[in-house]
This record gives C-alpha cells, sequence and structure tokens, in this order.
C-alpha cells in the first residue's frame, strides 16, 4: 500500500440489516492532513468512523494505518493506534462527573484496578483549565455533565480527544449546537491539531466551517464518494454548488 | 446565590440524598422510640434486627449494581432458593456417606455458591446475549428456580442441624461473645467492600457508566456486555451466600426460602435513594433503607398495632421517601 498514508480505508462495505449504508467506500487520510467529510443526512459519514474508531466492524474492505493492515476489532484498538473521536452523540455520562467523564474506560488505577481519582481529578483541573479554557468559577472536576451548557459539553468531549496524545483525531459534527464564539473555539482546536503536526477527520454539514479549516474534502453521499477535492482546486463557492448540485440531481456536475 | 448552574457538584448531591436517607431512618427510628420506649431501649429487638435484616440487606447490596447498570433481576429470591437446597440437600447425602461435617460444609457451601453463579450467568446470558430485556428474562428464571426446588425438593425440607457445630457455621452465623450475630458483620463487611467497589473501583465506574448511557460507554470502549454479565453474577453469588446464611439461621431448608423477600429486597434499594433509571446509586442508602425495611414490620408490632398495619406503613414509608427524592432531584 501506498505508504505516505496515515490511514487508508479500502472498499468498505457496511449494512444494517438489509439496508446498505456504504457500498464500497475509498477514504484516506494523509499525515498531517485534515480532512473534511461532507455530505446530507444519512449519506453514512458516521458509519465510515464508527468503522475506524471499532464501534461497529465492517462487512467488507480493508483497513490500512501508517501502511500496515490492520482490523479494528474494538475501540480500545483503535485508542492504541493512537485515534481519538469526538462523536456526534458526544458519548457523554450526563449523570456523571467530569472526572469519570473524561477518563471513561480507561481510568487512571493502581495494579488492582482502585481508582485514582486525585490523579484523574487534578488531570480534569488540567483539561478544563488550560487546554478548553473554562474559566467559570462554576465548572469544577466534581460538576455533573447534566449540568452543562451545549458548548460545554461538547468542550468536554473535545477535551478529552485531545488529552490522549492522538495522531489521529476524528470530530463528527463538533460545531453541532454551538454558539458562533463556541464554534470559533472548536474551529481553533482543529487548526491547533495540524499545527501539531497531526491529523484530523471533521465531519461537518456546514462547508462554512469545514473549508477554512481542512486541507481536502471528501464528499460522500448515499453510501458512495460523490467526489473528492483538494482545497487548492476548489474555492468554497464551487464546493458549495457541488454538494447543491448532488442534493438536487444526486450527480455532482 | 442559589441558582449557579453546576455548582450542584456530584458529592453535594449525594450528600444530600443520603442525608434525607438517614432523616427518614432516624424519623422512623423516633416513632418507634416514643411509641414503644420499653422495647426500643432494650438490646434484644436490636439482636432480632441483626439477625434478620443481613439476609434481605447482602441481596439489596448486589441488587444496587443490577439496578445502577440499567437492569432489573427478579429471580434473585428463587436463586437463593435453590442454591440453598442445592447447599442442603448436598450436606445432608455426603452426612449420609459418613463424611467429616467440617468438610461437609465446605463442599455444600462451594457447590451453593457455583449454583449462584449459574443462576446469575444465565440471566445475564439471557440479558446480554439474547438480547430479553432483563425485567422479562428474569420472570422467566424466576419461575424456572423455583420450579426446580419444587421439583428436586418435592415439596421436602432439609435439616442442617448435623453441620451446625462447623467452623464455616460459626463464620457464617455464629454469634460473637454471644451478642452480636455473624451475619450483621457480613452485612458491614459488604457494605464496605459494595461501597469501595462501586464508587472507587474501575468496575463500579463502568456500571454506572453503563447504566447512564450505553451507546456512550460502548463508543467509549466500555466493554459493556462484560459489564452487565458481571452484575448477574454477582447477585447471583450473593442470592445463594444469603440462602446458605437465612437456612443455617434456622438450623433447616424451607422449600419455600427466598419467597417474601423480593419486593422487600428491592424496596430497600428504591427507599435507599438508588434511581430506577440506572446510572445513579447508593450503597449507603441501600444499607440504610434495608434496615428501615428490615425493621418495619417488628417495629410496628411493638408501637402495638397489629401485624395487619405492616403492608399500608410499607407503602407510606416507600411512596413518602421516594416522593421526597424526587423532589430534591428536579430542583437541581
Ligand atoms: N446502528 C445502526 N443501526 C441501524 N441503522 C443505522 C445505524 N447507524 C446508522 N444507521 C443508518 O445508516 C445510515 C447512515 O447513517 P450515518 O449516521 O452514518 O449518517 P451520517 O452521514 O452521519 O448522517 P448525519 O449527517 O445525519 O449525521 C442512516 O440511514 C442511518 O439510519
Ligand atoms: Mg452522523
Amino acid at each position: 500500500m501506498a505508504k505516505q498514508k496515515l490511514v487508508s480505508m479500502v472498499e468498505i462495505q457496511k449494512s444494517f440489516g438489509k439496508v446498505e449504508v456504504l457500498k464500497g467506500v475509498n477514504f484516506d487520510v494523509n499525515y498531517n492532513e485534515i480532512v473534511g467529510l461532507v455530505g446530507d443526512n444519512g449519506a453514512g459519514k458516521s458509519t465510515l468512523i464508527k468503522i475506524l474508531t471499532g464501534v461497529h466492524s465492517p462487512d467488507g474492505g480493508e483497513i490500512y494505518f501508517k501502511g500496515k493492515r490492520i482490523t479494528i476489532h474494538s475501540v480500545d484498538k483503535s485508542r492504541e493506534l493512537g485515534i481519538e473521536t469526538v462523536y456526534q452523540e458526544q458519548a457523554l455520562s450526563e449523570q456523571q462527573t467530569l472526572w469519570r467523564n473524561i477518563f471513561m474506560g480507561r481510568e487512571i488505577t493502581t495494579n488492582f484496578g482502585f481508582l485514582r481519582i486525585k490523579d484523574q481529578r487534578n488531570e480534569t483541573e488540567r483539561i478544563l483549565r488550560d487546554q478548553m479554557g473554562f474559566t467559570s468559577k462554576a465548572i469544577t472536576t466534581d460538576s455533573v455533565v447534566k449540568n452543562l451548557s451545549g458548548g460545554e459539553k461538547q468542550g468536554i468531549a473535545i477535551g478529552r480527544a485531545l488529552f490522549f496524545n492522538a495522531d489521529l483525531i476524528v470530530l463528527d459534527e463538533p460545531t453541532m449546537g454551538l454558539s458562533l464564539a463556541e464554534t470559533k473555539k472548536a474551529l481553533d482546536f482543529v487548526r491547533n491539531i495540524k499545527q501539531q503536526g497531526k491529523s484530523a477527520i471533521f465531519i461537518s454539514h456546514n462547508i462554512y466551517y469545514v473549508y477554512p479549516v481542512a486541507d481536502r474534502f471528501v464528499i460522500l453521499d448515499r453510501g458512495h464518494v460523490a467526489g473528492k477535492f483538494l482545497k487548492k482546486d476548489i474555492s468554497q463557492d464551487e464546493l458549495v454548488d457541488k454538494m447543491v448540485t448532488l442534493a438536487r440531481t444526486g450527480k455532482i456536475s | 446565590m442559589g441558582k449557579i448552574r453546576g455548582a450542584a457538584t456530584a458529592r453535594a448531591k449525594e450528600l444530600r440524598l443520603e442525608l434525607s436517607i438517614l432523616g427518614v431512618f432516624v424519623g422512623i427510628y423516633l416513632l418507634f422510640l416514643i411509641g414503644s420506649p420499653s422495647t426500643f431501649t432494650r438490646f434484644d429487638i436490636y439482636y432480632a434486627f441483626m439477625s434478620t435484616i443481613p439476609f434481605s440487606a447482602i441481596m439489596a447490596l448486589a441488587a444496587t449494581f443490577v439496578i445502577v447498570s440499567g437492569e432489573i433481576d427478579l429471580s434473585f429470591p428463587s436463586i437463593m432458593g435453590f442454591s440453598g437446597w442445592v447447599f442442603a440437600k448436598l450436606s445432608n447425602v455426603m452426612i449420609d456417606r459418613g463424611m467429616n461435617p467440617e468438610l461437609v460444609i465446605v463442599l455444600a457451601t462451594l457447590a451453593c455458591f457455583a449454583t449462584g453463579i449459574v443462576g446469575g450467568t444465565m440471566n445475564g446470558t439471557l440479558v446480554v446475549k439474547t438480547r430479553i430485556p432483563s425485567l422479562v428474562a428474569t420472570i422467566g428464571t424466576m419461575f424456572f428456580w423455583r420450579g426446580l426446588v419444587n421439583v428436586c425438593g418435592q415439596g421436602y425440607g432439609e435439616t442442617l442441624v448435623p453441620i451446625n457445630q462447623t467452623v464455616l457455621f460459626k463464620l457464617f452465623i455464629g454469634r460473637i461473645s454471644g451478642l452480636i450475630p455473624a451475619q450483621a458483620i457480613w452485612m458491614l463487611v459488604l457494605t464496605a467492600i459494595f461501597w469501595l467497589l462501586l464508587k472507587r473501583h474501575r468496575f463500579g465506574s463502568h456500571v454506572l457508566i453503563v447504566g447512564d448511557n450505553v451507546e456512550s460507554a460502548r463508543m467509549m470502549g466500555i466493554r459493556v456486555n462484560k459489564v452487565k454479565m458481571t452484575v448477574f453474577m454477582i447477585m447471583g453469588f450473593f442470592a445463594s451466600f444469603s440462602g446458605i446464611l437465612a437456612s443455617l439461621e434456622v438450623n433447616y431448608l424451607w422449600p419455600s426460602l427466598g419467597e417474601g423477600y423480593l419486593l422487600r429486597t428491592l424496596a430497600a434499594v428504591f427507599v435507599g435513594g438508588t434511581s430506577v433509571f440506572g446510572g445513579m446509586g447508593t450503597i449507603f442508602g441501600t444499607f440504610i433503607g434495608s434496615i428501615i425495611i428490615g425493621s418495619l414490620e417488628g417495629g410496628i408490632v411493638a408501637i402495638g398495632l397489629t401485624g395487619f398495619w405492616t403492608q399500608l406503613i410499607y407503602g407510606l414509608i416507600i411512596v413518602v421517601s421516594l416522593s421526597i427524592y424526587s423532589y430534591f432531584r428536579r430542583r437541581e
């Protein structure tokens, strides 16, 4: 396989029951690249990235990571590889504290599995203050997710993903439900990923958010890749036009 | 002040909940004291409570984990009954062969534990693999294990007298300096262990998260099925443990062992403040809730009401305490 790629997903297929959601999708991410994955509701974007992160297993196709063929049969496996995800559903536990949420599924423990609560609290505190820039005194490591605003919740989900030093960060609709100021913050996080030399997959409906931060765009349409464009080959307006045409005619031009 | 969003930290919330359950507890005991000072200032009634409450309380601790994980188990009284029967029957078979009682009780205990774990595994499998909702699945296994006691035991009980001079017997239900029943110590120790597990251990964290939102748990790499399987196995195990304690206490295995425990045990969990919806639970609450539910009957009779009042007062206590918690929760 092409060695310069961080991730290659080749001819990925996935059905839920009788519904074929992915019909042979080819999707790559290069080193230090932000890929904008766009497409209509139900196109299969979330399903594609959930295959990459081990939530779903594919019915067909191959996945290569840093040039090596791999099977990702669990979330743990994808984390081991260095893939972190901000899910569209946020994957938070509403009734639990922030320190439990940040370390969900990979708690800091002693050898006997007892939690190092102090360490988890301290790290959470660091994420809140340094990484997320939360200054509100009302939010502490002991706050319950349920009581946070939509933007704060998204901040926790993003902060959690950035904390674990991944090579590839997947953001599924990270700007959903955010105010303009919060959206700007989320976009800055994505730029920051690029500056740190890492890669990201940025999924969004909103081309106006994706375009400025992504290096490349992949349009997914009803389980097919309808088009791939480098930013230098296409303007924002042209990309919007393509999406509109696609939605109207089912074809890209 | 007052309405600072996010100010309600988890710890403050939990403290408030546990204080309100403590309030209910103190209120009830004050009524007992006022209603029958002669009974409630003497040790006897507490001795009686310490001998009987642990059987249900120990199962309530395990049931708390099941409920926190977002599931329910209705079969534990039947598992208690069947594994208790295995314990007693096996003891007698071995005693009849002339085996040493010390060895007999150890082997019978192991067999009983194994039976309980099998019962829990069966529930777990039905829920996790067959994907039958636990409410329905455990109605099935409830009848199944009770039916097995009936078929195997043919309605006969089993004496446990031959093993009541053994070390293990004393360890299970002996009296410490003649005053404190060992099962009360088991209840205390297990409460501490369950508290540690739920609040201080990775397993408890996973149980909370699974009960909170299964999909989130799955996306964050928590092995949801393993967690659910484990809580059902723990439930089965402690049902069998309670089965041993309760039948050793009376030196006899009643074929009806376990009957009457279901609603009381679950009531103890809910009166204790654990949420029916999963994702939130308190072991301290279950501990106090078990004492409340377990002492109501004795207390009611002691203050001079007839046993006919018991259910009415159970009902009142449950409705009132749950309303208090719900009020607190909504105010957040
Ligand atoms: N677990 C599931 N079981 C059954 N069907 C599913 C499941 N997950 C997704 N689908 C279906 O697969 C299709 C693609 O869903 P997916 O979430 O991948 O779309 P998407 O591109 O992320 O859409 P959106 O932009 O609305 O988030 C949809 O028709 C959806 O209903
Ligand atoms: Mg989606």
